[in-house]
């Protein structure tokens, strides 16, 4: 009895696996015939886009929708593509698991104030940058606070183990440092003068300061003393793709797209629209 | 073990369970006399006191722990304005200590009542009949019988609060919890020795407190 149901199980086990070795099979097929960023747009008309869900201005959602700077860029792209933006489904991604969701192709890309540096180059694959960002500091309306340099003794408030922390521990080991797990937490903190400013990158803090609830409360300082070029994430072998949606921002920095995007997002805060330095766009890792 | 080689690391890993230890100590005295004076409150002729304890004891025990800390930081130090120290990370410290004393509190007030029920009705009522009041029946006779008899339940409050004190990080303490995040960060190929070194070092400070309580527990116990 004991030996029939080992084998039974094991018999289960077997067939298991080969059924799973099949279906490897057939995944490997379909995907050789719609290879990449580009073949699964055009063959499914469909993309997985992942994007931050709590960054005012940029991507922040409300309820299902989306809406922000990151999100207009995905759109973009997404028509560049021809992929309709009804087609587009969202994925919230966070700091920490922007690379996994693409190397895991749970996302097909990933536009989420994703700064471009050599670490994350050997596991992604970046287009852009679209934007490039630097650190500054979001202070009261009224503050004497200049810049980082006026930080002695002052506290700061940040993420922790974020990389504007970072630089303020060893920049500015003077500066007290208040950290949370979100920046959202900072806000009521400088309002109530608890601390002196809150540190990140200067097109996330001008988002803040434009939510409706700190309107003319807040200005961000605007001496940025970081480069953070924001990029657009893909798989690492996705040379093809990466190079495809390098001309759709060339494309877009042409035909005012780009300009649109931000004016209806970023640009409400009154800065006027960067422009996308196209010279400035990454050889796709080649 | 590459990462705790790193001098940093190691000094922060040092200091944020020296922080946890900070968090234990000081809740763990204030929270222990609080729970006694709430216990007697909950056992008290005196109808206002019992709704205190009453309402102490199902309020803080039914709020999870990371709101009241938030409370603390938020209500108390940023809207309130009450600073406890002028250091930041001390300040931080003490308001981890107000919420997690008061918080454990509440679990101490009821294991020491549940003591004070192990307790025979006869000895207060012998301790009445020879004219003690009722502070002073509590204090001669009741309590140091129901303190033996809940030393076990203490340890198991005590452990859970060494283990509490790690959502002190929520407000910006770099305790073990934070080390452990930002080490994980900046290390993604050693998660799981990172992960393995925090936790051991948590069961190498609480198995033996169990043990410990326990041990006192046995010695301890009124033999009836």
């Amino acid at each position: 009895m004991r030996i029939k149901r080992v084998a039974a199980v094991a018999m289960a086990a077997a067939l298991t696996l080969g059924m799973a070795a099949c279906g490897g099979d057939g995944d490997g097929e379909s995907g050789s015939s719609a290879k990449g960023l580009v073949g699964k747009a055009q063959s499914q008309k469909k993309l997985v886009i992942g994007v931050k869900a709590d960054q005012p201005g940029l991507g922040l959602q409300t309820g299902s929708q989306y809406e922000g700077f990151d999100i207009e860029v995905a759109k973009i792209i997404a028509k560049g593509l021809g992929v309709d933006a009804g087609n587009i489904e969202w994925k919230t991604t966070v700091s920490n698991n922007r690379e996994p969701f693409i190397q895991q192709g749970t996302v097909d890309l990933v536009i989420a104030t994703y700064t471009i540096n050599d670490e994350r180059k050997q596991k992604v694959n970046f287009a852009g940058p679209y934007f490039i960002a630097g650190q500054d500091l979001l202070v009261k309306a009224d503050s004497p606070l200049t810049g980082p340099e006026a930080l002695d003794g002052k506290t700061v408030c940040s993420v922790t183990g974020s990389t504007p922390a970072k630089r303020i521990q060893t920049d500015h080991p003077k500066a007290k440092l208040q950290q949370f797990d979100s920046y959202s937490k900072c806000l009521p903190l400088l309002e109530n003068g608890k601390v002196d400013a809150v540190t990140t990158d200067d097109i996330i803090l001008a988002g803040y300061a434009a939510q409706d609830q700190y309107a003319g409360k807040f200005k961000v300082v605007g001496k940025p003393f970081s480069s953070e070029p924001y990029g657009i994430g893909l798989k690492k072998d996705d040379k093809a793709g990466c190079e495809k949606v390098n001309e759709i921002l060339k494309a877009a920095a042409g035909d005012g797209t780009y300009k649109a995007a931000w004016d209806s997002t970023l640009g409400k805060s009154g800065k006027a629209a960067p422009e996308l330095d196209t010279t400035k766009l990454t050889n796709c890792g080649s | 073990m590459h990462v705790f080689a790193d001098q940093a690391n190691l000094d922060a890993y040092l200091s944020s369970f020296l922080w946890i230890l900070k968090l234990t100590g000081a809740s763990a005295f204030l929270a222990l006399v609080l729970g006694v004076l709430l216990a007697a409150f909950r056992v008290s002729p005196v109808p206002v006191l019992r709704g205190v304890g009453a309402t102490w004891v199902s309020l803080f025990r039914n709020t999870p722990l990371t709101l009241i800390v938030f409370f603390c930081y938020f209500g108390l130090f940023s809207t309130l304005g009450l600073s406890l120290a002028d250091d930041l990370d001390l300040n931080n410290y003490w308001l981890g200590v107000v919420g997690l004393s008061v918080y454990t509190a509440a679990f101490v007030c009821e294991a020491v009542r549940s003591g004070i029920n192990t307790v025979p009705a006869g000895q207060a009522e012998a301790a009445r009949a020879i004219g003690l009041t009722f502070f002073q029946t509590l204090r001669i006779v009741v309590l140091p019988q129901a303190g033996r008899a809940v030393v076990a339940p203490l340890g198991s409050v005590l452990i859970a609060l060494c283990k509490n004190a790690t959502i002190v990080g929520t407000i910006g303490l770099m305790e073990s919890s934070n080390v452990m995040k930002d080490l994980i960060n900046s290390n993604g190929d050693a998660v799981i020795p990172i992960f393995l070194v925090f936790a051991g070092t948590f069961a190498a400070f609480l198995i033996p407190t169990g043990y410990l309580f326990g041990w006192l527990a046995n010695r301890l116990a009124v033999k009836r």
